[in-house]
């Protein structure tokens, strides 16, 4: 796929909710747009926009003005059952709670986006895809029975199933210790890399922000700075 | 492709119910428990009912004891015997009537049917009795077959003598089942069969006295009984002879017992839509439960419809497996009900399981649970994604103006009117059913809320914690206390009702045999007697309050047009039985207080020279389709007479006094043959029993009713009927109590919580415990007390617009009803949360997902 025709394209995105007798308005006229396998982190205080503009993106949600074009497609006229086969086909998810099903197994859960498309690989794939992150000896396991990391590690791996273009990350390791933030991180910086996966992450954390390529500071709902990371960090 | 990707996609939802049910089966099984009584009820009674009628049609000819019978109220005539004498086959007569029967031996006497039979009646069946040979041997002498319940009642036994009139009989044998009759038939008075050629040693039929003539036949083989019915049907009506073939015993026996079991069916639906509307209740806290799994899928990919599938084959397997138990528990409940209906069934019903009716119960209980399940599940088609980035995310949920929700809720009526109009065959009773259940739901949510607003409202801050706490509890989020509400109130309203209504009933007859009203009917007095038996009452210190000359007769026209003419005539409206009838009536000149003129002139004096004019009973005159001023005639034992209707009155037949759907002025009957019916109170039953005794001893031919022995005859009867009614409503208070059982379970997470929390701020296991025990209080309370208010109105209601009754209030079984469900309600409740307080608080604070 060519760099040129960007994988996520914003423009001039605007969320804004009633409350009360007032307009709230969380993001104001948000433009970027993101190549293949490109990497972004969108930094920001609490209640800047950034989980708005992450829902925005991959169309959980619609936003009061504005577009989003995801894989070159515009999201704006499509309804929930389209959006919802589109993030199947080319989105994929890291959540901050993790967000396993807890009735389902390890390899179930890492199954589903793939079952979902009707694949007869899904089984082979997720325990691939399980083995990979470590996990080749708990597919078995239900989400309570393994630790923060271990879920996250599950979590990575149903991200990578479909082979999504394009994965959202939201605080992927703000549920989690030091020392298991990095194996988490790396896993993800590591398994981004390999699958050539466009990468949007929200976090707080400035240290892992600085392991993307580009990195969106928002504040009050407005870009206040679109720069390029520390290339030193990159890939650590 | 497209088909193969849709064909995965079903595998795939079927696949993730399965697997997302995993760790909420024991939850689900819970849900399940809500319909299986409802189901179990309604398969219970229909494969019954089924039954039944199968069994009807197989002993058909044992429910008549005979292939024909032809019924007289008089005497059989030259004509009516030369019409029996043509027809083809064997014979057999009876001749019945009420009177006193005693017991020399015992000092007592008894109101009885006599029954005197000549020939080998019954021809299909046969009498049972012990002993059994005594069904044959009672007929070669003076011997009689007595009632069981008589002999048990008197303590007589095999051997002993009996005095029916001036004759004596020895009793052959215990009397306990007559072919095609069953255990009511004797409530009037015990049967007691005697050999008819020792009748007229009795000495009690007299002209004009009060028997019913039958003759049964079986009809030689080949013989064409509808052509034969057709034949006779034309002597019969001029004759006024009324006839019975098996074929129309089983019509009339079949449609008797459908309607009884049709309206016990719809009690089992009402458990059944309590069960619906608990697996609504359920499923919606599942489902909020379960809103962060839907918005994760939604999020991975998955369509709206794929996510409400999901659940919607599980609500799906909660109705087929709830629908299967429930028929599993009907096909028991079935074994049970002909024990219950031992009473009211003129035959034996042996166990067989009725397959249409099990799928029937299958089918109901399903759809039940699928349309309730709907109303929760359209939520999930408006969660959305975004729930799982925010768990604060308020999803916009399925809310009073989703089109789909107004259209179950039609569904939901539309199916309760469907299966009311099919179970009662008539749209009426099915819109009043429905449309009672609906008021009643509301009535009961409205009710149960405002108590609720209420105790919170006013119950004041300065009582304890733990009272304060054990309220709020109610309020809990998620919380399933309307539907509790709901269930436990219907149940406790339906059974509180029915006892309700079985002592108004009762209350009606003792306060008219109560203190100032007669409790002795004499029948049957001639006229030469009559001074004499008022002389005898007198001197037992109960006077004669009232005299009443009764002349019998058959109406011979309608406006002109000849009864027999009618009769034959198929579009006729006019009930058969009422041109049939003997009329038994009166000639006054007053009227009584039991009696009111709705229409045309009271004249107490008949018109010298001018046809009489007679006051007709206002319901009769309906039927007959006369007003004032049409014409009638009548054969007054071989006299004819031309009367005009000069009124119609009112009667309050419910107050027992000798009522008449025709009185006569005076200056008409006087010279008539006619007996007298005379009515007294005696002050005790000992007082009873000695002017029987007198009465009997004296006047064997005057019978007596002691309308002591008749209140507990309905008494039993009502109890009877009342206790089916009340095991029909407790599967409502059952479900109820299951409900409760499943709120308590499905809210389980949510109560350790609470508990460990309490423990963790200091409450000791003793508060927690006295929390919920105040909750389960004031739920039982305020489920038992809104049954209990909405059971008073439809008992105010019935009686004052259905009984014409005062409403009198059963103090004694409504507080027992109130504290059984309160009790019932706080044991359920209390057993349902054992385990809660022993969990580790560690454990339970340190989990986040159940």
């Amino acid at each position: 796929m060519s760099k040129s025709v960007p994988v996520l394209n914003v423009h001039r995105l605007t969320k804004t909710y009633p409350s009360g007798d007032r307009t709230l308005t969380v993001l104001k006229e948000v433009s970027f747009s993101l190549g293949t396998s490109s990497t972004l982190a969108i930094l920001g205080p609490s209640g800047s926009g950034k989980t708005t503009l992450l829902s925005l993106c991959a169309g959980l949600d619609r936003p009061t003005s504005g577009s989003v074009f995801l894989q070159g497609v515009c999201l704006d006229p499509l309804g929930e059952d389209q959006r919802a086969s589109l993030r199947n086909q080319f989105v994929g998810f890291v959540f901050q709670t993790f967000q396993l099903i807890p009735t389902l197994t390890a390899l179930e859960n890492v199954m589903v986006p793939l079952e979902l498309r009707g694949s007869n690989q899904a089984r082979h794939l997720a325990m691939e895809l399980l083995e990979r992150v470590g996990l080749g000896e708990r597919l078995d396991h239900y989400p309570v029975q393994l630790s923060g990391g271990e879920q996250q590690r599950v979590a990575l791996a149903r991200a990578f199933i479909n082979r999504p273009r394009i994965l959202f990350a939201d605080e992927p390791t703000g549920n989690l210790d030091t020392e298991t933030s990095e194996i988490v991180a790396d896993l993800l910086f590591e398994l981004n890399q390999a699958a050539g996966t466009t990468l949007v992450l929200v976090t707080h954390d400035h240290e892992l922000s600085q392991r993307a390529e580009r990195i969106i500071r928002l504040r009050g709902g407005s870009i206040i700075s679109d720069t390029r990371s520390n290339p030193q960090l990159q890939g650590n | 492709m497209e088909k193969a990707r849709s064909n995965v996609s079903f595998r795939w939802q079927w696949s993730m119910a399965w697997r997302d049910s995993r760790t909420n089966r024991r939850q689900l099984l819970v849900f399940v428990s809500s319909i299986v009584l409802g189901v179990a009820a309604l398969v219970g009674i229909s494969s019954f009912g089924r039954n039944l009628r199968t069994i009807i049609n197989e002993q058909a000819k044992t429910l008549l004891g005979a292939d024909l019978v032809i019924r007289s109220p008089r005497p059989w005539s030259p004509e009516a015997e030369v019409l029996l004498r043509t027809i083809p086959g064997e014979e057999s007569r009876e001749v019945s009537f009420l009177s006193m029967v005693t017991f020399p031996g015992h000092r007592d006497t008894r109101l009885a049917q006599v029954r005197a039979l000549e020939g080998e009646f019954p021809f299909y069946g046969e009498f049972e009795t012990e002993p059994t040979p005594a069904a044959v041997s009672f007929r070669l002498g003076p011997s009689a077959l007595v009632e069981e319940s008589l002999m048990l009642q008197l303590g007589l036994q095999v051997g002993d003598i009996i005095r029916i009139g001036s004759f004596d009989y020895q009793i052959a044998g215990k009397l306990k089942k007559v072919p095609g009759e069953s255990g009511t038939a004797s409530m009037l008075g015990g049967r007691v069969y005697i050999p008819m050629r020792y009748l007229g040693q009795t000495r009690l039929l007299q002209a004009g006295s009060l028997a019913n003539y039958r003759a049964y036949f079986r009809l030689r083989p080949g013989i064409d009984i509808d052509a034969l019915g057709r034949r006779l049907e034309p002597s019969l009506a001029r004759l006024q002879l009324d006839s019975e073939t098996v074929e129309e015993r089983k019509a009339s026996l079949g449609r008797a017992f459908q309607n009884m079991y049709h309206y016990l069916n719809l009690v089992g639906f009402v458990a059944l839509l309590l069960g619906g509307i608990s697996i609504a209740s359920s499923i919606h806290v599942y489902v909020t439960r379960k809103l962060n799994t839907i918005a994760v899928l939604r999020c991975l990919g998955a369509r709206i419809g794929q996510t409400f599938h999901i659940y919607l084959v599980q609500a799906l397997a909660v109705g087929v497996v709830g629908a299967i138990a429930g028929s599993l528990l009907g096909v028991a409940v079935q074994w049970l009900l002909p024990t219950l209906f031992r009473e009211f069934l003129p035959i034996i019903t042996p166990f067989s399981i009725s397959w249409l009716p099990v799928l029937e119960g299958l089918a109901i209980g399903v759809a039940v649970a699928l349309l309730f399940s709907l109303l929760p599940l359209l939520r999930i088609r408006r969660i959305s994604p975004l729930l799982a980035l925010r768990s604060s995310f308020e999803s916009q949920v399925a809310g009073r103006r989703d089109p789909y929700r107004w259209l179950i809720y039609l569904l939901l009526i539309l199916a309760t009117m469907g299966f009311a109009i099919a179970q009662t065959r008539q749209w009426r009773q099915g819109l009043v059913f429905t449309a009672g259940i609906v008021i009643s739901l509301g009535f009961l949510a409205l009710v149960g809320r405002l108590m609720m607003a209420l105790a919170r409202e006013f119950l004041p801050n300065s009582w304890p914690y733990v009272w304060r706490q054990g309220l709020a509890n109610l309020y809990r989020p998620n919380n399933q206390t309307l539907v509790l509400l709901l269930s436990l109130g219907l149940g406790c309203f339906l059974i509180t009702t029915v006892y309700l209504i079985h002592y108004l009933l009762l209350s009606q007859i003792s306060v008219s045999g109560g203190s100032s009203r007669p409790n002795l009917i004499l029948f049957d007095i001639q006229s030469d007697q009559r001074a004499a038996v008022a002389q005898l009452l007198q001197a037992q210190g109960a006077p004669a309050l009232q005299q009443v000359p009764i002349v019998t007769m058959r109406m011979t026209q309608v406006k002109g047009q000849k009864v027999e003419g009618l009769l034959l005539d198929r579009r006729r409206t006019i009930p058969e039985w009422l041109l049939r009838r003997e009329y038994r009536c009166t000639y006054r000149d007053h009227l009584e207080d039991t009696e009111t003129i709705v229409a045309g002139r009271w004249n107490g004096h008949a018109e010298p020279m001018s046809i009489p004019a007679i006051s007709l009973e206002d319901k009769t005159a309906q039927r007959l389709k006369v007003q004032v001023g049409d014409r009638l005639d009548f054969d007054v034992q071989g006299v004819p007479m031309t009367v005009t209707v000069g009124s119609l009155r009112k009667v309050e037949w419910e107050k027992v006094t000798p009522n008449f759907f025709i009185v006569f002025p005076d200056g008409v009957l006087e010279k008539a043959p006619k007996f007298y019916v005379l009515v007294t109170r005696s002050q005790s039953s000992q007082m009873s029993a000695r002017i029987q005794q007198a009465v009997v001893s004296q006047f064997p031919n005057v019978s007596v009713i002691d309308l002591a022995l008749v209140f507990a005859s309905v008494d039993a009867i009502l109890s009877k009927v009342s206790f089916v009614i009340r095991f029909m409503a407790m599967f409502s208070i059952v479900t109820g109590l299951t409900v409760l059982a499943g709120a308590v379970i499905t809210g389980r997470y949510q109560r350790i919580q609470e508990s460990v929390l309490l423990k963790a701020l200091g409450a000791s296991r003793r508060q927690v415990l006295r929390i919920l025990m105040v909750e389960y209080l004031f739920l039982g309370l305020i489920s038992s007390l809104s049954g209990l208010i909405l059971a008073l109105a439809a008992t105010w209601a019935l009686a004052r617009f259905l009984f014409r009754f005062p409403l009198t209030i059963a103090y004694l079984p409504t507080v027992a009803v109130l504290l059984g469900v309160l009790g019932l309600t706080l044991l359920t409740g209390m057993l349902s949360s054992r385990g809660i307080h022993s969990r580790p608080p560690l454990e339970v604070l340190r989990s986040d997902t159940f």
